[in-house]
């Protein structure tokens, strides 16, 4: 099928309307919440509003189907039934904060509920500086100190502190992107309501639950009574099917979804199980780039897998109806894709990385929620091993958590004879991997390592390319996944991975 | 107090589902409100912001008390002034860039600072400054922008920028949806939807005046041009109520502060 960047890479795309739409993983019946705990925390100031529950039985309406996300915000409401565009109270499961945020959202927790108030449940509030952590900026350290500071005071449970700037390793509780580290540290779980004053917090739909990012003032409300008013979106689904091969990864998934606007973007389809949960999140990461309000991936053995050593709370996964609505449905043979990059200055703006090989770059960035896991660097390190020679540019490894920095020293890659990542870079002529944290994905402060201070063209592993976004307000920053960004750094050029991998 | 509020709010009739049906007529207005009366002056934007300037602040002040506001308690919203036009997908890098973000909106010196850099991520093909070098605040009350206004991050940054500039209102092709959610939740700009490109009809330093009301539209004065706005649908209730923390102690959610 033709794939030149214009036309559509949507190999079939129709309404579904009311028809039957088997859903590809197996439909669960939304048990009863038997042993639900309730809050226990002293929660003083919430009074849900009268609900006149229209019971089916009276009204003679008959149950429709729901997609996954409905029936997330049903249960999370306490509702039988919703439609997209009705307005609910959910109950949240997890919120979550950071240094650039929490200081806000504090701000107005106490403005609004008091100086003395608490938080609605000190166990649901996850709190992890992320953001400008490496920096001589005092404000930046103030907020991290303001964050503490909140956290001792309301005995907040989860909060991932940071105090010695200079070695990161000298942290224990300190974790890095707080996307990457929810995920890791287990409060990411199937059928919950999980909210963060981070717009890539829809990530975490990657393990079938509706999380969306908030401002700050939203964030607050939550704070003070563990609830907040959400639209129901109407979802379209993504079916990706075929065999993934062996030089694309999620990232370039996320080129070839777009125009959702306020909708959940449900993907399904052998290719998206397949998947490991790190390629769920990239997949997931950038629905908020796409305009969509959450991204969603069915549970599934690779899911509940990954959660078995990191939560031992209980959570009910919950799947879409076999008669569920959607709004739309995309279906994609992903053997057809090629890896694309967004190029300046929109994620909108994409072309296939073939096309733009003649554009010479400046820099290589690896990083991010959406680029600098684990397995993102192990990519890239395939890349590089593959092609055995030098970098032709600087190339900025900035590993999301702590987690990731140690897999990066310590994992072999496949192939290699036992080399670590960190090896393979150093023989490639890489930076040496930083302190994890957001870094220059999003510019930060001046003294920001990586960031990019002069008019550079850059390709990067990251989610967004607008103007000045990494820094200055001139320079070029090419999307890219990790295989093209590696690609790209060996040749100077922006550069299609099959280069190295076919 | 607090049942009888839940219980004239009843949830299911909260929202009006139907993008139709107006605003509902606006409850006893203290300075907390976004009505105000007509400014007619032309020569002084400023003035149209005053008691805007109240609403956004009453948020720091104690006992807000103003005597300036001394607005006429009509259902009709009315802002008027100079308008600045920008173009499609302005994200919130460019309304207030990522390295003033160690600034902490619920800090009133910090909240002015944002409003100073509001809209310096823009390139330098604009050939006006929003806000001139060493001001805080802008001489144009109303912004004007093409698709997806406000995309990127979920910074309450941006709007709250916007606001302290003091911006009174945007008008947009479309929203990103957490900006949106933002000027709704804070109150901060009035997000409103325009039929068709506004951006291309109107020119940076234009004289607007918008209505909102049966017919919501914006009626260009330099180039002597009206145009439809869409109705605010199902934000209007909780814009109207003066935010989400207003909206919520109306439908008796959560007390009212003097509880």
């Amino acid at each position: 099928m033709a794939s030149s960047p214009s036309s559509s890479l949507l190999v079939e795309k129709k309404d579904v309307g009311l028809s039957a739409f088997r859903s590809q993983a197996a439909t669960f019946a939304v048990s009863a919440p038997a042993s639900r705990k309730r809050a226990a925390a002293k929660i003083v100031s919430v009074m849900a509003p009268q609900q006149s529950e229209r019971k089916p039985s009276t009204t003679g309406a008959v149950k429709t189907g729901m997609t996954m996300t409905e029936k997330i915000l049903a249960r999370a409401s306490e509702k039988s039934q919703l439609s997209p565009g009705e307005n609910v109270w959910v109950n949240v499961d997890i919120l979550m904060t950071h240094d650039v945020c929490g200081p806000g959202a504090f701000g107005i927790f106490k403005k609004e509920f008091g100086e003395n108030a608490k938080v609605w449940d000190r166990e649901k509030l996850v709190v992890i500086p992320d953001h400008y952590i490496f920096t001589n900026d005092e404000r930046a350290n103030r907020n991290v100190d303001i964050l503490r500071d909140f956290c001792t005071e309301q005995n907040i449970k989860y909060f991932y502190d940071i105090k010695d700037f200079g070695n990161f390793r000298a942290n224990p509780d300190y974790k890095g992107v707080c996307h990457v580290a929810l995920a890791q540290e287990g409060h990411c779980r199937p059928g919950q309501v999980l909210l963060g004053t981070d717009s890539h917090t829809c990530t975490a739909g990657a393990f079938g639950q509706f999380a969306t990012g908030i401002g700050i003032t939203d964030a607050g409300f939550v704070l003070g009574t563990g609830k907040l008013l959400l639209k129901v979106p109407p979802t379209l689904r993504f079916v990706m099917d075929g065999e993934m091969p062996d030089y694309l990864l999620a990232k370039d998934f996320d080129f070839a979804i777009a125009g959702a606007t306020y909708k959940a973007m449900e993907f399904v389809g052998s290719t998206v199980e397949s998947l490991t949960m790190e390629e769920r999140m990239t997949l997931c990461n950038m629905v908020v780039e796409a305009g969509g309000k959450n991204g969603v991936v069915p549970a599934d053995s690779t899911t509940y897998k990954y959660l078995q050593d990191k939560t031992s709370v209980p959570y009910e996964p919950v799947h879409s109806d076999g008669q569920a609505r959607f709004l739309s449905e995309y279906r994609f043979d992903v053997s057809k894709l090629e890896p694309m990059v967004a190029k300046p200055h929109s994620p909108d703006n994409r072309a296939l990385a073939r096309e733009c090989k003649d554009v010479k770059i400046d820099r290589v960035y690896i990083g991010s929620c959406t680029g600098g896991k684990t397995e993102d660097f192990m990519a890239a390190a395939k890349v590089f091993l593959a092609s055995g020679k030098k970098v032709k540019v600087p190339t900025f490894l900035v590993p999301a958590t702590q987690k990731v920095w140690m897999d990066v020293y310590s994992i072999p890659v496949p192939g290699s004879g036992g080399k670590t990542c960190s090896q393979i870079f150093e023989e490639a002529g890489c930076d040496t991997p930083a302190s994890p944290n957001c870094g220059a994905c999003l510019g930060g402060p001046r003294d920001t390592y990586a960031r990019m201070n002069e008019p550079q063209v850059c390709v990067s592993t990251t989610n967004r390319n607008f103007p000045g976004r990494m820094g200055h307000k001139e320079g070029q920053i090419y999307l890219a996944s990790p295989y093209t960004a590696a690609a790209s750094a060996l040749t100077g050029f922006v550069t299609d991975p099959r280069e190295f991998l076919q | 107090m607090a049942a009888a509020a839940a219980a004239a709010f009843p949830a299911s009739s909260t929202f009006n589902h139907s993008s139709t049906t107006q605003n509902p007529s606006v409850p006893s207005l203290s300075s907390l409100s976004f009505s105000r009366k007509p400014v007619s002056s032309v020569s002084c934007p400023i003035r149209s912001l005053e008691s805007l300037k109240l609403n956004r602040c009453a948020r720091f002040l104690s006992a807000a008390a103003p005597s300036a506001a001394s607005s006429t308690a009509s259902a009709a919203t009315t802002f008027h002034g100079l308008c600045y036009v920008v173009g499609d997908n302005i994200d919130t890098d460019q309304i207030i860039p990522a390295e003033y973000l160690t600034l902490v909106p619920s800090n009133p010196d910090e909240y002015e600072k944002l409003g100073s850099y509001a809209l310096i991520g823009l390139p330098a093909s604009y050939q006006s400054r929003f806000v001139e070098p060493g001001a805080t605040k802008t001489k144009y009350s109303i912004v004007i922008g093409g698709d997806n206004f406000g995309c990127g991050s979920s910074r309450e940054h941006a709007p709250v920028a916007l606001g302290a500039s003091g911006v009174a209102a945007v008008v947009a092709e479309s929203y990103a949806r957490i900006f949106f959610r933002n000027s709704v939740a804070t109150g901060e700009v009035y997000p409103l939807e325009s039929e068709g490109r506004l951006c291309e009809e109107c020119s940076t330093g234009d004289v607007v005046t918008i209505e909102l009301g049966e017919d919501s539209k914006l009626i260009n004065h330099t180039t002597g041009k009206e145009y439809k706005l869409k109705p605010i649908g199902d934000a209007g209730p909780v814009i109207e109520a003066g935010g989400i923390f207003a909206y919520a102690r109306k439908a008796g959610m959560i007390p009212s502060r003097d509880a």
